[in-house]
């Protein structure tokens, strides 16, 4: 089994594509919403990710 | 009279143990047996990508352990989190791959996506539920 060596930033993002894919094909009822809502999902995980970067780097002072 | 404005053919309902079973032992299962077999494509790659990777992480298996009520909520949540994979991780554990859990970050986030894949998985067996009882399309 190779070894796999990410940084936050990485495991982050694919954390974030495999569960926007998940909870795309899960919820909705037609095809085009799933596509949208996955994206919006992963869109949304991606803010996310910034914002609590920023608010960690911030409230270290 | 027929109304014309009728809503579209609902699938019907049938027996959900097998299709929940199916989608428990294998992410994407139970819309394979429900001729999902594209939605069930996707959830096998994202939930088998996802553990393969935790698993290339070196991500460590959680066992039940007892102690504090915190410990006990991480560690039984944890452990069902890794069961919740079914065959990924059974056939993990029966050949080896169950690793010790060691300081890092990369062996940590491993391990959350060993558990974050079994928590997809459970998603998916919600969706093959809802679908086999009829609930949702």
């Amino acid at each position: 089994m190779p070894r796999l060596s990410v940084t936050h930033f990485e495991a982050a993002l694919l954390f974030a594509i495999f569960s926007s894919i998940v909870l795309g094909v899960v919820s909705k009822k037609t095809d085009r919403e799933r596509l949208r809502y996955g994206l919006r999902c992963f869109a949304w995980f991606v803010v996310a990710l910034f914002a609590v970067g920023w608010a960690m780097y911030l409230g270290h002072g | 009279m027929a109304n014309s404005s009728a809503p579209a053919a609902v699938s019907v309902p049938r027996n959900w143990v097998p299709v929940v079973a199916l989608a428990w032992l294998v992410p994407g299962g139970g819309h394979f047996l429900l001729k999902r077999y594209g939605r069930g494509g996707l959830l096998f790659l994202s939930v088998a990508s996802m553990f393969l990777l935790g698993l290339m992480m070196r991500g460590p298996m959680f066992h039940p352990q007892g102690g504090d009520l915190l410990t006990v909520i991480i560690y039984y949540g944890g452990f069902l989190g890794d069961l919740a994979s079914g065959l990924l991780y059974f056939l993990s554990v029966w050949l080896g791959y169950n690793q010790p859990d060691i300081a890092g970050h990369v062996h940590d986030y491993g391990g959350k996506f060993l558990v974050a894949a079994g928590l997809l998985n459970v998603l998916a067996m919600v969706d093959a539920w809802e679908i086999a009882t009829g609930k949702k399309d």
